[in-house]
């Protein structure tokens, strides 16, 4: 993206893009993943994926007609898995909002590499959170009370409620994602339009490719126009999961009535949404072979976020326990003594174990570099993530103001089975991305290769000045 | 490369762009007015098991609602009148009308008359005639003129949108309330000031929160 002025390279830094390739080499590369033949491993992939999916959506229907009683739902734990996976799933989308908008308007150019499939993890991270709020409701034909509609019984959206909020503020969310990495495909989507063969992909790419010509003028609009979407989603990173916090911190209930919930959920989003990319990197890394787009350098600065936002979650899970002893309150410190030695402990300490063990890892400089290492770390801190939020959900609920309604939360087979499905679905869209979108920013990877510097001398003056011969 | 498109595509996307909004309105005009009580519940006039007819009783013969539907100011429900009030009179008025055949045959073998309901709110809102009544509103703003009807009608939505309505602004609805079975009774000029009175020395204040009748 930084094609307008590319500021001169770092000499110090690794080069971003490694192998010394040329425009074309990026381009063979990545749209050659589109264009060749489907590998026998896709078929295989999304034959489980989909089978997940098709689970779920069964599972759906039995919901549909049968009610929330499937799930282990009991008062006094009216959400139990729904919103849990409502909140990871969103929290998920926040690293590509944040590669994407944030590290676009700081100039870190390495976003590059992973921003396309970062924002397509965005993406179907939030689908996957968006059916869960409208699910749980039990009865979603009544979903349109939350739209601003006229109808006959004069009711209209309660806007001083945070669940409200929510719903704008995951709209947004989407929409927003959708616009911007839509847009930023376009140029990628022409140049696969004008590679195509067949006359049917090149009118599919066509319709998608909106007419781009890569001529001057459209590079301006174009780049005005990310500058814009990037300068309106990176409030999005801060606002949405706070506002999915106010779910719960607006309410009294101890445990969820604090203020320290927005940032502590914003840093869990990102904290979680790395992972998750970190996760996606190294598996289409290892599949495309893109190791010279995505370099042990990006992973090793992917890795340093992971650190920095596992510290900020585990200094609130720190002051959490420090505010609720010195708030004085009774209850306050009993929720959260019943939650590090109560029924839901095992939940609590497999959280605490992920989410502020596992990434200590990082602060070493080999394991930062250590693909096995940090595959394994990026998936346990996924699985502390989700036990962080069913921690916070479930065992603040469980255990109300009244103790004889106390209840341990059980889940059912549905429960399970839609938090597994929703995985299913969300690796169908993605495997869906890869096989027939650009999975790297084609355009934007060109733009940080050292031939794009008006400087720049030639190839050969790169093999000299790096000794990195061409190979 | 040659054209994938022709010119006129180019114009699709504005297509695509109004004809989503034309879309979006039509749905919800759509559904606001076909899918309102006012459509689909205005004009409900059921057959009834007897040939009733209201306008000669209650209009022609004037005689008051209460004297049927007596449990009307003290109960949440307006009582459907059993047979035994019918053949307070017609013991000895119309005894060999054909009409009124299904009533005599209630009456001699003591099974009621099965009236078909016609002003029916769901089970989830709680509506007290009693509260109304005593408040002040007549029985015509939410019935209609019964008194003109030969066979009752629907003539008013009853949706929640049209309860809030009066709920909000109830100052045209309230009345006297030796006034409140006159299906004829017009307004005053001086009404708002009238209701305001009413209502600040009966404390009447229509609950617009969900628990005023979903309780």
């Amino acid at each position: 993206m930084n094609i307008k002025a590319p500021d001169a390279p770092n000499k110090s830094e690794q080069p971003l893009i490694a192998g010394n390739l040329t425009f074309h080499d990026v381009t063979e590369k990545i749209s050659g993943v589109v264009e060749s033949g489907t590998p026998r491993l896709w078929y295989a992939l999304i034959s489980i994926t989909g089978l997940l999916s098709l689970m779920f959506f069964i599972m759906l229907g039995h919901l549909f007609f049968t009610g929330i009683g499937i799930w282990g739902l009991q008062i006094p734990v009216g959400w139990g898995f729904d919103i849990t996976n409502f909140v990871f799933w969103v929290g998920i989308g926040h690293a590509g909002t944040l590669i994407s908008a944030i590290l676009f308007l700081l100039r870190q150019r390495w976003r590059t590499s992973i921003n396309r499939f970062a924002e397509a993890m965005t993406i179907f991270a939030v689908i996957c959170a968006g059916i869960f709020p409208a699910i749980h409701v039990g009865r979603p034909w009544l979903l349109f009370y939350v739209f601003p509609v006229p109808n006959q019984m004069s009711i209209w959206p309660n806007f001083r409620s945070p669940l409200l909020w929510d719903f704008f503020a995951v709209g947004t969310y989407f929409t927003c994602s959708l616009l911007f990495w839509y847009l930023g495909m376009v140029p990628d989507l022409a140049t696969i339009r004008n590679r195509a063969k067949n006359r049917i992909k090149k009118i599919i790419y066509g319709i998608f490719a909106l007419g781009w010509r890569g001529g001057n003028r459209q590079w301006r609009h174009y780049e005005l126009a990310y500058l814009l979407l990037a300068g309106i989603s990176t409030p999005l990173v801060l606002s949405v999961h706070s506002v999915v916090s106010t779910d719960f911190s607006v309410s009294i209930l101890p445990g969820w009535h604090s203020t320290i919930f927005p940032p502590y959920f914003v840093a869990g989003a990102i904290f979680s949404g790395f992972a998750m990319v970190l996760t996606l990197a190294i598996i289409a890394r290892k599949v495309f072979k893109l190791d010279n787009y995505i370099t042990l350098n990006h992973l090793d600065k992917m890795n340093k976020i992971i650190l920095v936002t596992g510290l900020m979650v585990s200094y609130s899970y720190v002051v959490e326990f420090f505010m609720a002893w010195y708030s004085g309150n009774l209850y306050e410190r009993f929720t959260f003594w019943s939650r590090a030695t109560g029924p839901y402990a095992w939940a609590f300490w497999i959280m605490f174990f992920c989410n502020v063990v596992v990434p200590q890892i990082f602060w070493s400089k080999r394991f930062r570099a250590h693909i096995a290492v940090m595959f394994v770390a990026s998936i346990l801190i996924n699985v502390g993530m989700w036990f962080e939020r069913y921690v916070i959900i479930v065992s603040s609920l469980s255990q109300d103001f009244l103790p004889s309604s106390w209840q341990y939360f059980k889940p059912t087979i549905y429960d399970i089975g839609m938090l597994i499905g929703s995985f299913g679905i969300f690796l169908t869209l993605f495997l869906l991305f890869v096989r027939f979108l650009p999975m790297v920013a084609m355009s934007e990877v060109k733009a940080v290769l050292p031939q794009a510097n008006v400087h720049h001398q030639g190839p050969e003056a790169i093999e000299l000045e790096t000794g990195n011969v061409r190979g | 490369m040659a054209q994938i498109f022709p010119v006129w595509t180019n114009k699709i996307p504005v297509y695509i762009a109004a004809g989503t909004i034309i879309l979006v309105l039509a749905i919800v005009g759509f559904f606001w007015y076909y899918g309102s009580p006012w459509y689909t519940d205005v004009g409900y006039r059921p057959a009834q098991p007897v040939r009733y007819s209201h306008k000669l009783h209650a209009g022609d013969l004037g005689i008051d609602c209460r004297y049927c539907h007596y449990d009307v100011e003290v109960s949440a429900v307006a009582n459907i009148p059993p047979t035994q009030i019918c053949m307070n009179c017609h013991k000895t008025i119309g005894t060999d009308n054909e009409r009124l055949l299904p009533v005599r045959e209630s009456w001699s073998s003591g099974v009621p008359i099965q009236w078909v309901r016609v002003h029916q709110l769901p089970d989830f809102a709680y509506f007290d005639h009693s509260a109304h009544l005593r408040a002040g509103v007549g029985c015509v703003s939410c019935h209609g003129n019964v008194a003109n009807m030969e066979i009752v009608e629907l003539k008013k939505p009853l949706s929640m949108g049209w309860c809030l309505d009066c709920h909000r602004n109830p100052d045209t609805q309230l009345r006297p309330r030796n006034e409140i079975t006159n299906m004829n009774w017009t307004p005053p000029a001086d009404q708002v000031q009238f209701a305001r009175k009413v209502r600040s020395e009966n404390n009447i204040a229509p609950p617009e929160d969900c628990s005023g009748c979903h309780r």
